[in-house]
């Protein structure tokens, strides 16, 4: 096991290189530079020059991107230009915000989907199924932002019952903060619920109609147990490498639920560092989701490994 | 000579009837398919059909709700929203299937390829997928947009480059699994060529998989469509698409809720259908369910 | 019976009671403001931030006339190259630090030579300073300029502690320290800004507030649902098509003030070859589209007429309009004569706009009403950084551009319609303009100015290298229980005199 998480970290490391040249290349080739952009109104020219030479802005592609690379393995990922926040600071203060955001929205995926998908698999071609898939793919079928306004306008305008907007660290004031994130966990969440159903009933289906299934059924074994000890139990096994996969893409960051909630969190950052031409902030958000999209991968295949004994080596 | 040899060979049905009939049972599948047709024939049809022109402003009908001469209303600049629904229909069904197509088009290559010849090929490629799959799919869209301008195409391009790695996985792993065929080996034995095997063995056996992402994949572009008209990309004015129509209407909730009304619907039924359609036909095209 | 835990989880998640004291004031903004240093600082957002953070020098009314603040009182020398000012003696910074004449020194040192400065165009004119006594101060000018009071009751002349400065440098925006009603907390990047009252401030008991929290909400729907929802009780910027319905919500009330500044079109008429169009070459053919254009219309189209529709760079509300040269009414057989006269009818242009749905609102407006007159228009959306860099580079024919405004006239004319003018997109030159617009801001007699700018402003309808569409309207909106807030037309929220309950 070690040597097969140690060689797909080591086999992860040029994809991570590979993304850190793909997205530093494509933000330098963009049309105008963070020093016109973030100068706003006042974009007296010589000293837009002035920054430009101070931030080396007119040295080669090539330079920069080394010149980035070795302050990043010192573990200095540069400043944002836009207000001299060091950039690791950055990601220290928004990692945790996209974290809570992830778990809760996972949980709440997780809650509505995986029943959903259990319950359409068993009673596959009834109603039930058919209304499970409904109830799962609604949260498909309408953008995030449109789902996340009328959420706001209901239950804060309209009720009060939580918070418009804002974020309240976790360790702060708990109740405070699960409060604040409760509607865009809950607009996240819904769109991941059909996934996870799908991956469910698909699972949840292979599974009832296996032999050891009916094996168990033919001995006359409560329907319960069957479908509590023997289905479900292997049919985990693919939900959780889809829900450890999912967790990764949510770490990236859901721009769009951010930006409506304002929520602080790695995608608003991301989406205005490119606008601002922000380099080391994207650079800097970059590499980290890539590295724990990656980590999330080897997770989800290492406890796919654990949990499946039939596993071969490839 | 046994009994199964008297079984007269033609009670089983030959396998693409038997695949019309478990979708013609399913309902929702059904449900999804008319959705999908309904609304594709709108935005064909949208040309010839006897509507204002989608751009055409009136400074008197501003916001006006729907009447006997506006069906649906109209717009913050005066124009007939049943006119702009219409010809937004074929944006944001464009906008699904291009998208889809750009995708299929670098996706199925490559995967397969990786498939079948594994190696260094497939290692590169898995690489390569990777990166796609960890890279932010808004940056991407943004930076297109920076680059080419902010337009539908552009959106279309990025949405497509997207979602290749879904298309890369799947027609690679399919490609692994017909390898290990029997009559796949045998035609290796006997001689035929790579394109052969891949064009009369491989290519047809990954389709199904392929149609039902693919059809899914769809839905996800036209929210995707939607989505990015909220940062300003995507289809641009007065150009409509149901994507940008709901994104200016949200400023308008208050005065104007017709103007958010139509584009969500719109939005939500058309993704659902494309939904149940690739549910349903990847539950008729399961080999598991006989 | 014992409660079950669930259902008080469930009882207390319900509870929607906003735990909004009257003693923090939560302001909703539109933006998140870039780097608090008023040396380094780029946005109009952030000035909404330094006018609780950073007392100035001297400040304005809302009627635009310069009043004391830090600064007592003022007098020019004879030939208007020396300005003397005495201090207030009562001031302390935020660090404890005091507030002299040798404070004021080192500020104006720092805006000048820093070499991130941003203001150093704004205080050019200033050579150096003299240090008279600890509450007075000299400040040499190398030519008399009008615009150095307005300044000062901008960021040029926001206080910030020497000790500060010296200290953090350029990283004094991580920290802020200045003399204003409140001092700075904390700040988390997009999420808020914390404010709390400063106790020796020299007019703490103007402030009601133990603490101020800028938001920064950026979609222009959510901001307001916030408000309604309660969790803010101030917002700025509200767009103009919603205010019909907070006027008819009894909770909420609303205040306006029509900005200093203007939005318009932007003609490349020197910058790269992208200018030889018959646009860019013929002036009649600039004035054809200005006349093709309805602004009253426009403004009542797009902002439900809360805008004001303009055609100089100061609205008509403004003392330094020119009288003479009034809005013109829409007149498109005028517009087809000129073109008729520049042999340019049915031509085509391009005009590019950011991705905003506001100005694309208005360019789709603008391009309407142009097709009547036979000039077609192209519309092109560009992300803004590509705008800004395209419209520097001179990539463009028509830029649909604005200005957020200055207090003195010069701010908002002097840098783009002078030859060497550093805003100055479209490269227009014309040596009479520079003429005029330097006499205008040297002289510091209003009847001279306004003179000065009303002969540019003959010479320019005739050029007429910006088409001036109209003129923002600064409209906040507030909980029904906040009281005493006057709309400034710079747009900033002062607090002095504002409670809520």
């Amino acid at each position: 096991m070690l040597r097969f998480i140690g060689r797909r970290l080591l086999v992860g490391l040029p994809t991570v290189i590979l993304i850190s040249i793909f997205v530093f290349l494509m933000q330098k080739l963009l049309p105008g530079d963070p020093v016109l952009a973030l100068a706003g109104e006042d974009r007296n020219p010589e000293i837009l020059e002035f920054l430009r030479e101070k931030y080396r802005l007119n040295d080669p592609i090539y330079v920069q991107y080394f010149h980035w690379m070795g302050n990043a393995l010192q573990g200095d990922l540069g400043m944002s230009l836009r207000t001299r926040q060091p950039v690791l600071e950055l990601l220290g203060q928004k990692l945790p915000v996209t974290l809570q955001l992830a778990t809760m929205a996972l949980i709440i995926a997780v809650m509505i989907g995986i029943p959903a998908g259990i319950f359409s698999a068993y009673h596959k071609g009834s109603w039930i199924d058919w209304l499970a898939n409904i109830v799962a793919l609604s949260g498909l079928s309408v953008p995030n932002f449109w789902l996340g306004i009328m959420m706001i306008l209901l239950v804060s305008v309209k009720l009060g019952w939580l918070p418009a907007s804002g974020y309240q660290p976790f360790f702060e004031d708990p109740l405070q903060s699960i409060r604040t994130m409760l509607m865009p966990a809950f607009v996240l969440g819904t769109g991941l619920a059909a996934t996870l159903m799908r991956h469910t009933r698909s699972a949840m289906l292979g599974v009832l109609q296996s032999d050891y299934v009916r094996t168990a059924r033919a001995k006359g074994l409560v329907e319960q147990t069957v479908v509590i000890k023997h289905a479900m139990r292997n049919a985990l096994i693919p939900i959780v490498t889809v829900v450890t996969l999912l967790f990764g893409e949510l770490l990236a960051g859901a721009v769009l639920t951010e930006q409506i909630f304002t929520i602080p969190g790695f995608g608003k950052l991301v989406v205005d560092a490119v606008f601002n031409r922000d380099y080391a902030v994207v650079q800097g958000i970059v590499l980290c989701t890539a590295i724990t999209f990656i980590l999330m991968n080897i997770l989800a295949d290492a406890l796919y490994r654990v949990l499946n004994p039939r596993m071969n080596e490839q | 000579m046994s009994i199964i040899d008297e079984i007269p060979v033609d009670i089983l049905p030959p396998r693409r009837n038997r695949i019309w009939a478990k979708l013609r049972t399913n309902t929702a599948a059904l449900f999804g398919a008319l959705i999908v047709a309904l609304f594709v024939l709108i935005a064909v049809a949208a040309p010839i059909l006897p509507i204002p022109g989608p751009a055409e402003t009136d400074w008197g009908a501003i916001r006006k709700a729907p009447s006997m001469s506006h069906w649906m209303g109209t717009d913050e600049l005066g124009r007939d929203l049943l006119s702009r629904m219409i010809w937004g229909a074929q944006a944001s069904l464009l906008a699904g299937v291009v998208s889809v197509a750009i995708a299929l088009s670098i996706g199925v290559p490559l995967g397969v390829l990786a498939g079948y010849c594994r190696g260094w090929t497939d290692a590169s490629i898995s690489r390569v997928t990777e990166a796609l799959l960890a890279a932010p799919f808004l940056i991407l869209a943004i930076a297109l947009a920076a680059f080419l301008g902010p337009s539908l195409r552009n959106a279309m391009i990025a949405i497509g480059l997207s979602a290749v790695p879904i298309f890369i996985r799947i027609a690679r792993g399919q490609t692994l699994q017909v390898l290990t065929e029997d009559y796949v080996e045998s035609a290796h034995a006997i001689g035929l060529s790579h394109r052969a095997i891949i064009g009369r063995y491989v290519l047809p056996n990954i389709v199904p998989p392929l149609l039902v992402q693919a059809t899914l994949t769809i839905a996800t572009a036209i929210i995707a469509e939607a989505s990015l008209s909220f940062l300003g990309l995507g289809q641009q004015p007065p150009s409509p698409s149901w994507g940008s129509m709901l994104n200016t209407a949200k400023a308008f909730l208050d005065q104007a809720p017709w103007l958010a009304m139509w584009p969500g619907i719109a939005i939500f039924f058309v993704v659902l259908g494309f939904n149940l359609l690739g549910d349903g036909l990847r539950d008729a095209l399961d080999p598991r369910n006989t | 019976m014992p409660i079950n835990k669930l259902s008080l989880v469930t009882a207390a998640l319900m509870l929607g009671v906003s735990w909004v004291h009257a003693a923090d004031l939560r302001i909703g903004l539109a933006e998140d403001p870039d780097i608090l240093d008023p040396d380094q600082s780029r946005t109009f957002v952030g000035r909404i931030v330094y006018a609780s953070l950073c007392d100035k020098l001297v400040e304005i009314t809302p009627e635009l006339e310069i009043i004391p603040a830090l600064a007592t009182s003022w007098e020019w020398s004879a030939d208007g190259m020396t300005l003397t000012m005495k201090l207030r003696d009562d001031v302390t910074f935020h660090d404890g630090e005091p507030f002299n004449a040798q404070a004021v020194a080192a500020n104006i040192d720092r805006s000048k030579n820093l070499p991130e400065s941003r203001r150093k165009s704004e205080v050019k004119s200033i050579t150096g300073t003299n240090v008279v006594d600890e509450y007075t101060i000299e400040i040499m000018l190398a030519n008399p300029d009008a615009t150095i009071m307005a300044q000062f009751a901008d960021r040029a002349g926001m206080m910030l502690s020497p000790k500060a400065t010296e200290e953090m440098g350029l990283d004094f925006g991580a920290a802020p320290v200045c003399a204003g009603p409140f001092s700075f907390t904390e700040r988390v990047q997009q999420d808020r800004i914390v404010l709390t009252k400063f106790a020796d401030y020299y007019r703490a008991d103007e402030i009601n507030f133990d603490s101020v929290t800028f938001l920064p909400i950026t979609d222009d729907t959510v901001r307001l649902a916030n408000l309604r929802a309660g969790d803010v009780h101030i917002i700025e910027r509200l767009p103009a098509t919603n205010v019909a319905s907070v006027k008819a919500d009894d909770s909420l009330k609303m205040a306006q003030a029509v900005s200093l500044g203007y939005q318009g079109l932007t003609i490349n008429l020197n910058n790269s070859d992208r200018a030889q169009t018959p646009l860019g070459m013929d002036s009649k053919v600039r004035q054809a589209l200005s006349l093709a254009i309805d602004r009253e219309a426009l403004n009542q189209v797009v902002f439900e007429g809360v805008f004001a529709a303009g055609n100089q760079p100061f609205p008509p509300t403004s003392p330094w309009y020119d009288a003479t040269n009034p809005i013109p009414a829409r007149d498109i057989a005028a517009a087809k004569a000129l073109l008729a006269e520049a042999g340019a009818e049915n031509i085509e242009i391009e005009v590019q706009v950011s991705t905003n749905p506001v100005a694309g609102q208005v360019v789709q407006v603008v391009q309407a009403m142009a097709a009547e007159a036979g000039i077609k228009i192209n519309i092109v959306a560009k992300e803004f950084a590509t705008l800004l860099s395209d419209q520097s580079a001179g990539a463009y024919e028509v830029s649909q551009i604005g200005w957020s405004g200055r207090v003195d006239p010069d701010g908002n004319i002097h840098q783009f319609m002078t030859c060497e003018g550093g805003i100055n997109d479209s490269k227009y030159c014309n040596p009479a303009i520079d003429d005029l617009l330097n006499k205008a801001r040297t002289s510091t007699d209003l009847a001279t100015r306004k003179a000065s700018y009303d002969a540019a402003r003959k010479i320019l309808v005739e050029d007429m290298p910006i088409i001036y569409l109209y003129h923002q309207t600064w409209i906040w909106a507030l909980d029904d229980g906040v009281s005493g807030f006057t709309p400034y037309p710079d747009g900033m929220i002062r607090l002095h005199g504002v409670s809520a309950e």
